[in-house]
């Protein structure tokens, strides 16, 4: 092979495999999912071979209609408001206590990440059985301390707080490490000459911390914000969406409208939905990036 | 009260509300833990029994209940496949975009966030219907080559960043002594970014061996990995916590080994992206 043609095919030929699986495995479907939302697909249909119907945006139509997908639209936007505003705030406590100088900090800091890596599956399960209204250990210590117990995950009104609970156990331990890295990126001189100034501490915390790391406080939102959006199996092991549809969040609702209900094309106008918020959410974080790429 | 005594109340209260903290994330999975060690019996007590003979008989249960084995044995084939696969294709586009100057790189870079936070959920109907399509329905490989793309933009972008802190002469040498340069990757480069690799073959472990959707609904009773079999637990059985939680300790034991041998590695993958720039 002539050195030029050898120049311009080598570095397709590393690259390659990991183009074709992109677009075969990730493109490809998504597409595909994005069009059969326009059709009316049952998996009846596709078992038998009958090809899908073209139905244009009757699908979108009927969901903004339907009052189980308004519902969910509520209690995803309830969760993840709560479990990001929550999980931010305690992050950001967290990280401040442990910020500077604190024996055993590598420990803690290890500890911190078991719920992160443990899968969704047995977090659900663990406070599946935490919950569980007679022999669950937290009613336990709730009767313990002269209280009522709690119907967590068998009533309406705490089901859903229970889930969110759960979320923000699993995933606090993300913003805090995400937030204690950045400030421990805080220039030490700026936070002395703040001392010297005679700043009091919370003066310091928020004339100079926290403008410092704004920018990393945004990227942990947003980065919670994704994943709160696509979280699924933690409630769908919990509560399967119940009672009702109280926790029935939208990826939930998707799901089960492929699967259970077997609609296929009515599924797909929902992920093309939850797609375009991830979309949105997902390009400041582009934006954000190519900036400091350019750099 | 001098300023010294409450300088100490104060550090006394941080180390108290850390420890609080602490003790809140740990407490469910030593609960796990302890229940999957339990005697039967003491699995459900009320009040709990904190004190107890440990035994490994609900380990014993699941170890001969139904097909444990081999769901282990497909969950640890699936995680172990896609890991492999995915840390070597993103290693090779790595290197290629990396080395070659790739035109387009910004797109690139903007590719794989966007790749990034593709959800599993959405993926899982148009993969359905075209793993039925292609015979990989109901088949460990095709759940492995889910994996593979899924974490591809991951594992490039974290290759990627250890690759350029590789110095261009090293890879300049070795060409003018002859190397191809499929050697220069495979023998100077890969050696050197070892903790690279590492990191983004852990994360890639952790989602196939975590991942419970897609193995849901592209497996059978044949195939199927470890996370959808506890969850057919939860129904089928109702309340053997015992054997459940046995699963779930078995299911959790590499996010431990992990945890505790790599936390560094975790930690850098973990954030990565978020805090620089």
């Amino acid at each position: 092979m002539n050195t030029a043609l050898r120049k311009t095919v080598t570095p397709w030929l590393f690259t390659l495999p990991a183009i074709a699986c992109i677009l075969v495995i990730l493109v490809f479907p998504v597409l595909s999912g994005v069009r059969l939302s326009f059709f009316e697909y049952a998996m009846r249909d596709f078992a038998v071979g009958r090809d899908p119907v073209f139905i244009g945006l009757d699908n979108f139509r009927i969901l903004f209609g339907s009052a189980n997908f308004r519902t969910s639209i509520q209690v995803t936007l309830v969760f993840v408001s709560s479990v990001v505003i929550f999980e931010l705030l305690l992050g950001l406590v967290l990280a401040l206590l442990m910020e500077g100088g604190i024996k055993g900090l590598r420990l803690f800091r290890t500890l911190f990440i078991l719920p992160i890596m443990i899968a969704p599956v047995v977090v659900g399960l663990i406070w599946r059985f935490m919950y569980h209204p007679s022999f669950g250990i937290l009613n336990y210590f709730l009767l313990r301390l002269g209280l009522e117990p709690i119907p967590w995950l068998h009533s309406t009104e705490w089901a859903l707080r229970s889930v969110i609970i759960a979320d923000i156990w699993q995933w606090t331990p993300f913003v805090f490490l995400i937030l204690l890295a950045g400030l421990q990126g805080v220039s030490r001189d700026l936070i002395e000459a703040g001392i010297m100034d005679g700043c009091s501490y919370l003066q310091n915390l928020f004339f100079v911390k926290l403008p410092a790391i704004a920018s990393i406080i945004a990227v942990a939102a947003i980065l919670r914000l994704i994943d709160a959006f696509r979280s699924l199996v933690v409630i769908y092991v919990m509560t399967y969406g119940g009672p009702g549809v109280s926790t029935e969040v939208l990826s939930l609702h998707l799901y089960k409208t492929a699967f259970m209900a077997q609609r296929l094309g009515r599924a797909s106008a929902i992920a093309v939905i939850l797609l375009a918020i991830l979309l949105l959410l997902s390009s400041v974080l582009v934006v954000r990036t190519l900036r400091a790429e350019r750099k | 009260m001098t300023s010294k005594t409450r300088k100490q109340l104060l550090v006394g209260a941080r180390y108290l509300a850390i420890i609080a903290g602490a003790v809140v994330v740990l407490f469910p999975i030593y609960l796990m833990i302890t229940t999957s060690l339990k005697p039967r019996v003491a699995a459900f007590a009320i009040p709990p029994v904190w004190f107890f003979v440990p035994t490994v008989n609900s380990y014993v249960t699941v170890l001969f209940a139904d097909n444990f084995l081999r769901f282990f044995f497909n969950s640890v084939q699936v995680a172990l496949g896609a890991t492999v696969g995915s840390v070597l294709i993103a290693a090779l586009a790595a290197y290629g975009i990396v080395r070659f100057r790739f035109r387009g790189s910004r797109v690139f870079v903007a590719g794989t966030l966007v790749l990034k936070m593709i959800p599993e959920v959405i993926l899982v109907i148009p993969v359905f219907l075209l793993w039925n399509t292609l015979g990989l329905i109901n088949t460990r490989f095709g759940l492995v080559l889910v994996y593979i793309a899924l974490n591809l933009a991951f594992n490039i972008w974290i290759i990627r960043a250890f690759m350029m802190e590789v110095p261009r002469e090293l890879e300049q040498s070795a060409e003018i002594d002859g190397c191809s340069e499929f050697t220069i990757f495979s023998r100077i480069v890969l050696p050197l970014i070892a903790p690279g690799l590492s990191v983004a073959a852990i994360f890639t472990f952790r989602l196939a061996w975590n991942e419970f959707v897609l193995s849901l609904a592209l497996t059978n009773r044949f195939t199927r990995t470890l996370p959808v079999a506890v969850s057919m637990y939860i129904t089928d059985v109702g309340v053997q916590w015992g054997p459940i939680t046995a699963i779930a300790t078995v299911i959790a034991l590499p996010a431990f080994i992990f945890t505790f041998l790599a936390a560094r590695s975790l930690i850098s993958g973990l954030t990565a992206g978020a805090v620089k720039g």
